[in-house]
């Protein structure tokens, strides 16, 4: 043994026999102790990654994807919902019609503050039920000021206060939209009807638009989201209510899977006082054309130069 | 046996060259053992926090969607900062041919890369969804190049930190062949790096600058603001560098380098105080949303005062640093000098980071105002970067110094272990 450790050392005229061989062990053995602490270390990450399919991680853009594969894609996600969410839903995907430009107009003079939009939003768009998200906050503003620090969106009494108006907002899908121009992975963009969409299977969370966004439109999953089986809507689309998952940015899409098929939006069939008014702005018949052309409508801080779709007006 | 490593070729010296590093960042005294593992422990906790981070969720985190950024952005802020002040020794070495800060010049390189690996891991920690990381490689995934600001700087982090490992790795793997450096194989990325490093800071203002939601960042002045702190941090953190050199390792350092980065904080210290100042003028005496942000952050609001302590420390920090800067005793006493580079250094780190990115969320712009404090995991993923990113500047600077210095070369490496 000792020859063979003589003739090991020997090209290292530093170091003497011993030292050479034991310096080299304590390496390997801090190498070994490393290498196990960073694999515990890291351990959490398991759990994770045996929910992660490679599917999933190898996923393509939206935009990339053909129709078979885009196919392959939808089934896989129903397939994960029933899995994680015990329920048994249908996702499509809807493209933009033809012809059809939604805009979306709101009536202050008539808004109670009863949130029920917010709530329909939250059930329509399979939102987590623990925080009760929703799209819409719904802000409770003084009389005479169009100033929101004067408002406050966390109001808890009987509706509607005296000396108060109340002013819904979710996302304007502007013409404009500084939270498309920031996705550093084109993430989201505006779709061909007006709607500014996510691919939450694209987005890598790095909530850049959110910073972007003027409005305070979008969400983030800080957790995956918690639904009771019994409450998951099954009717879904891959642009808009199909359950996110965790890490990525969300938004208002003004319910495209039930807009682009002739329906109202969720939240426009909740509000029980017709403040809300949701079409198409190519149709000269449509009632939210009959709003723009006869009241006076404004948009949300114009000056930032965003060309909200979204209007509000006075009576 | 006049100039044998010449004959060498490059296939064999190279994996010698790339070998002796190995062993030179495994190798050391007792100390070098300790504060080693030391680090390594930090990075380890690190590591565990953020893999807990990334199973549970960003919900570990104490951001929410009024505050959807916070330390790690804060941190990457102003990382690349220091990143970028390194090039402070590369232009009085290469545009001023100040010789003696040619020899040290290195220092100010390798803190580049340390502090661009430490940047980008902390964009890592802040995504959300990590696994989709490969989403933003040109080529790979879909890269929104040039509308997005965090596209650019993707490039031009990457390519900063290309430039300075080419730069660093070439001179020193010449320098271990004992060979004299081929000009054209560096000096043009040398002035390359020079506009480099001033485009990484002002691509990472504009990222913020260009958002005009955001009252608090939406200011052409600051890009400048950046750039001035980063010639404080940078070279700041360079004279403490150059002192432990010359204390732990062999390599001679003159004194005249750390006048020369003295003489430089003197001036931007003072322009980085003008630049706030001039921001704050311009907010607090216009009002209106636009200083909203800046009250919540020097007088808080509403009950709300969460980051006062934060931006009232670094005030006071960098106000008693620049004094003490300018004070004569600085040329003399190390031990001044270098308690005002560490005031200047947290006084930015907390002007730069935190009281640069928090406020722009707060209040948020529908006027509601969400306080955000760190919570334990961030502070542990924090630290553990850090102390990465302090690792891997002590193996980058000992294997650079050992070589510098002769202490390791190509000859020796061949007479200990012939072919």
């Amino acid at each position: 043994m000792s020859d063979v450790d003589a003739k090991e050392s020997a090209p290292v005229p530093e170091d003497d026999e011993t030292g050479f061989t034991r310096r080299t062990a304590l390496k390997a053995l801090g190498a070994t102790l490393g290498a196990a602490a960073f694999a515990r270390a890291m351990a959490p990450l398991r759990s994770w990654s045996a929910d992660l399919s490679m599917d999933e991680f190898l996923q393509q853009h939206y935009h990339e994807m053909g129709e078979e594969e885009l196919e392959k894609v939808l089934r896989r996600l129903e397939k994960e919902t029933l899995e994680d969410y015990g329920a048994e839903v249908e996702i499509e995907d809807l493209r933009p019609q033809e012809g059809v430009q939604f805009g979306y107009a709101l009536n202050l003079s008539v808004c109670n503050g009863c949130r029920k939009c917010a709530e329909a939003c939250n059930k329509e768009n399979n939102h987590d039920r623990k925080t009760n998200n929703s799209y819409i906050r719904v802000f409770e503003m003084e009389q005479g000021s169009l100033d929101f620090e004067k408002g406050t969106a966390s109001y808890d009494h009987t509706v509607p206060a005296p000396g108060k108006y109340y002013m819904p907002v979710q996302c304007l899908q502007c013409d404009n939209p500084p939270c498309v121009d920031v996705c550093p992975v084109e993430a989201t963009w505006k779709e061909e009807d007006g709607v500014v969409v996510i691919d939450y299977n694209w987005c890598i969370g790095c909530r850049y638009c959110e910073a972007a966004c003027p409005y305070h439109a979008r969400r983030f999953n800080w957790h995956k989201p918690e639904i009771p089986t019994s409450e998951v809507n099954p009717v879904q689309a891959y642009l808009s209510n199909r359950i996110r998952p965790a890490g990525v940015v969300e938004k208002c899409h003004f319910c495209l899977h039930r807009t682009r098929k002739g329906e109202a939006p969720a939240c426009q069939e909740a509000c029980p006082t017709g403040a809300r008014v949701f079409g198409n702005l190519l149709d000269p018949d449509s009632d939210i054309r009959w709003v723009l052309e006869n009241k006076r409508v404004y948009v949300l801080k114009e000056d930032l130069g965003t060309r909200p779709r979204f209007f509000y007006f006075f009576d | 046996m006049a100039e044998p490593s010449k004959k060498v070729p490059h296939y064999l010296s190279y994996p010698r060259f790339i070998w002796r590093a190995l062993v030179e960042s495994t190798d050391g005294n007792l100390l070098f053992y300790v504060w080693m593992t030391a680090l390594t422990a930090l990075a380890l906790v690190g590591a565990n926090a953020w893999a807990h981070q990334v199973a549970d969720g960003m919900g570990l985190t104490g951001m929410t969607d009024h505050v959807s950024w916070g330390l790690y952005i804060a941190n990457f802020t102003f990382l690349v900062g220091v990143a970028a002040g390194g090039v402070m020794m590369v232009i009085p070495a290469y545009l001023y041919d100040d010789r003696e800060m040619h020899d040290v010049v290195i220092i100010g390189e390798v803190l580049a890369i340390a502090s661009l690996v430490m940047a980008m891991l902390f964009v890592v920690v802040d995504l959300g969804r990590p696994d989709r990381f490969w989403h933003l490689i040109p080529g790979l995934g879909q890269f929104n190049f040039p509308m997005s600001m965090l596209a650019w700087d993707v490039i031009v982090l990457n390519g900063y930190l290309l430039l300075n490992l080419h730069i660093v790795g070439y001179l020193l793997y010449k320098r271990y062949r004992n060979e004299k450096p081929d000009r054209r194989w560096y000096i043009p990325f040398v002035f390359l790096s020079i506009i480099w490093a001033i485009s990484i800071h002002t691509v990472t203002a504009f990222l913020y600058s260009g958002l005009g939601g955001r009252y608090f960042w939406n200011t052409a002045i600051l890009a400048p603001r950046f750039i001035a702190s980063a010639f404080v941090t940078g070279p700041a953190i360079i004279i403490i560098s150059l002192q432990l050199v010359r204390y732990f390792t062999k390599l001679p350092v003159p004194r005249k380098p750390i006048q020369t980065l003295i003489s430089i904080i003197k001036v931007t210290i003072l322009i980085n105080l003008f630049l706030l100042g001039a921001e704050l003028f311009t907010e607090f005496y216009t009002g209106g949303s636009h200083a909203k942000s800046a009250t919540y952050l020097f007088f808080g609001m509403d009950g709300y005062t969460g980051l006062v302590p934060w931006i009232w420390t670094a005030i006071v920090l960098n106000i008693a640093a620049a004094i003490m800067i300018l004070h004569p005793l600085a040329r003399k006493n190390f031990a001044f000098l270098n308690t005002a580079c560490i005031l200047a250094f947290i006084g930015l780190w907390i002007e730069k980071g935190m009281g640069l990115i928090i406020p722009g969320f707060i209040p948020t712009p529908l006027g509601e105002i969400v306080e955000y404090t760190p919570t334990l995991t961030e502070w542990q993923v924090t630290v553990g970067i850090w102390a990465f990113g302090l690792m891997i500047y002590t193996v980058a600077l000992k294997i650079a110094i050992r070589i510098l210095t002769g202490e390791s070369n190509l000859q020796k490496d061949i007479d200990a272990s012939p072919p």
